[in-house]
């Protein structure tokens, strides 16, 4: 009786132990993301859920933006449907956790691409085709007399934890040897709580978030955005590094989107180009980009007219973007580095070959 | 005649067997342990997550909005941490002290002869200690203390000014528009440490409460009959007896308002949490600094227990 007791208790113990070690092992050659979302039937991504024109929930539940159309394009290309999408609402402080974890499949949540959240030794995030070319802003009140960041020496600014936002701040108070105190919140929500309420002379942000936020102000013309910029803000949608195969789909969802406007594809014409493109032997370019020809969606594990897919579901970058944040849209923000390359812009897809 | 009893083999022997089945455990235990580390080191290092520590040592880059120590942004990340911890204690040891005052206060109060005193006090354990703590302290920052007057029309007596970015003593002056003094408090503190301080003390109150309601009657009764004044019951006879139930009890809060010091985040102040999210963000280094935050916390309460021990063991009772 004795006996047994013992041996039931140091079973009992190892059970028990035995249970936490299922651990599992990484990476295949073969994408297991786009098998686990398809065998899910949904893309899971990790949004802000909070900027208004990037991610943003409206009163019935259903999101909208420039990130939110990145993950609507790629659930297109993958699942076919673009309604086929679970939001997470992520912080900026929860979103690499997130997806290096598994939580969410992609990151389209204003992130900005940097060495260390890219390298294998840092976040090893694998970053797909820049979005939105944005830089760091100062806004402050319009009542304030200040006119550069210079003036905002000695005086507190509010900042959000956790972003790139900080250390740019810092560097550049550093190079004007300006004292300030930054005043640290952990939600955008509260940072311009905070600045409304008249606890900091300035809030600091990207100029795309700064621009959407002033938006819900009580009086938006009230406040003003300095001229400085303080750093490069590339914003990419991102997945993680142990699967590539993954993170190369993304990739060339988003550029679908750059191509297609370049190529003068629109959500309306699409189908009419299609139509052409089949008719016609000689459009050789638009048949590789539609998968008339060739195999290119294949390589990556996609559906051959994947770009009709994304492009029907959201338009062209073009049309992406004057949607979300346009001129035509609250946000009135100019296309500027984000033109496409023939007009000035940075905005360049590499060809589908 | 007599056969000794002879000793059963060793697989029945009461004196052997339970170090072997205990022996054998143990190193099961033992081995399958060290399967789930070496399991955890190998995946760790193939995701390339291996527990490192040299990023402590180089500069943390950013700044902090208020520090004991001096800091700034060339100064490594490990005294960036410090200078956090530094606030953290600050506002945790402040807390303690502001709280068991007003805890006690109220407690006692709830045996006031004064009805409506008694009511307040049982009015405000109910209001606080039912509303949570993340939105008192909302509330205190951006309601109450963001709600001051800035610059020129702040509150001014001779020597203090309290403004909208804080609390400043020792012949405050306006420079440029910013309040600058000696000695300053500013408003994040101080909502962190009203909001702490506030909620704390309802528990408090209700644990001094409970101490003083464990002294029998009779020893009021006996101490008012030899002529004690009301004070001097409390404080010479029952106190001592209720300090028995109220200092175990008292622990636990204490160490609650050590932990709750952490939501300081949503008020602004700069904790050792603050600085630890700001950290991991520019590192990626997501386990190590969860291990120090893990680390300082649990350190931070041992002590506050142990302490707490230390006086509980004082005030027993000595039999004789």
């Amino acid at each position: 009786m004795f006996l047994l007791r013992q041996v039931l208790f140091a079973g009992s113990l190892l059970g028990s132990l035995a249970l936490i070690g299922c651990a599992g092992d990484g990476d295949g050659i073969q994408s297991q993301k786009m098998a686990a979302i398809k065998a899910r039937g949904s893309l899971i991504c990790g949004v802000d859920g909070k900027i208004p024109g990037f991610s943003f929930v409206s009163s019935d539940g259903s999101y909208s933006g420039l990130d939110v159309d990145i993950c609507k394009a790629t659930a297109a290309a993958v699942l076919s449907d673009p309604a086929k999408v679970t939001y997470r609402d992520l912080s900026s402080t929860e979103r690499f956790a997130a997806l290096s974890s598994g939580e969410v499949d992609l990151l389209s949540r204003n992130t900005t691409m940097t060495l260390s959240r890219d390298a294998a030794g840092g976040n090893a995030l694998a970053f797909a085709p820049t979005t939105f070319f944005d830089g760091q802003a100062v806004m402050v009140p319009a009542s304030s007399g200040i006119q550069s960041l210079k003036q905002v020496a000695g005086k507190p600014i509010c900042v959000e934890t956790g972003t790139s936002t900080e250390l740019n701040l810092a560097d550049r108070m550093r190079e004007l040897s300006a004292a300030y105190t930054p005043l640290k919140f952990q939600s955008g929500d509260q940072t311009f709580a905070a600045y409304l309420q008249g606890r900091c002379v300035a809030v600091t942000s990207d100029r795309s978030q700064l621009a959407a936020k002033r938006t819900g102000f009580p009086n938006p013309a009230e406040h003003l955005l300095l001229p400085d910029m303080l750093s490069k803000e590339p914003l990419n949608p991102a997945t993680i590094n142990a699967d590539p195969a993954w993170a190369d789909a993304v990739r060339w969802v988003v550029y679908s989107l750059i191509q297609a406007e370049e190529l003068g594809v629109t959500a309306a014409n699409i189908d009419a180009k299609v139509a052409d493109a089949k008719a016609n032997k000689n459009l050789a370019q638009l048949r590789r980009f539609f998968g008339v020809d060739g195999d290119l969606g294949k390589q990556l594990g996609l559906p051959a007219d994947f770009v009709v897919r994304s492009v029907k579901a959201v338009g062209n970058y073009g049309e992406v973007f004057e949607r979300n944040v346009g001129t035509g849209s609250p946000l009135k923000l100019e296309r500027g580095f984000n033109q496409q390359w023939r007009q000035g812009g940075l905005m360049y897809s590499p060809p589908f070959l | 005649m007599t056969s000794r009893p002879e000793s059963p083999p060793w697989w029945r022997n009461r004196r052997y067997l339970p170090w072997l089945v205990q022996g054998v455990g143990a190193l099961l235990i033992g081995v399958v342990v060290a399967f789930l580390l070496t399991n955890l080191l190998l995946n760790l290092t193939a995701r390339g997550l291996l527990l490192s520590w040299s990023w402590l040592g180089q500069p943390a880059g950013f700044d902090l909005a208020e520090t004991v120590l001096p800091f700034d942004a060339s100064l490594p990340y490990w005294q960036a941490m410090l200078a956090g911890l530094v606030n953290t204690l600050r506002v945790v040891i402040a807390g303690l002290v502001g709280a068991t005052l007003l805890g006690t206060l109220i407690g006692t109060a709830s045996f006031s002869s004064n009805g409506l005193l008694r009511r307040l006090a049982r009015i405000y354990v109910e209001v606080i200690r039912n509303i949570p703590l993340l939105l008192q302290l909302i509330f205190w920052y951006f309601v109450v203390f963001l709600s001051l007057p800035n610059g020129r029309d702040a509150l001014q007596l001779p020597g203090i000014v309290l403004a909208k970015s804080g609390l400043f003593l020792g012949s405050p002056a306006l420079i440029d528009g910013v309040w600058q003094a000696p000695l300053r408090f500013t408003v994040e503190f101080g909502a962190l440490l009203t909001g702490l301080v506030v909620y704390t003390a309802a528990f408090i109150a209700e644990v001094v409460r409970g101490g003083i309601a464990s002294v029998p009657n009779g020893q009021w009764e006996a101490a008012t009959s030899l002529g004690l004044s009301p004070l001097l019951t409390l404080r010479r006879i029952v106190l001592p007896q209720a300090l028995r139930v109220i200092v175990p009890g008292l622990n636990s809060q204490y160490i609650s308002l050590a932990k709750n010091s952490s939501l300081a985040v949503a008020c602004g102040f700069t904790d050792l949490y603050s600085v630890a999210e700001t950290t991991l963000n520019q590192t990626g280094r997501a386990i190590e600094v969860m291990l120090i935050l893990l680390g300082s916390y649990l350190v931070i309460d041992l002590v506050i227990s142990a302490l707490m021990n230390a006086l509980n063991g004082l005030v027993q009772l000595r039999e004789r």
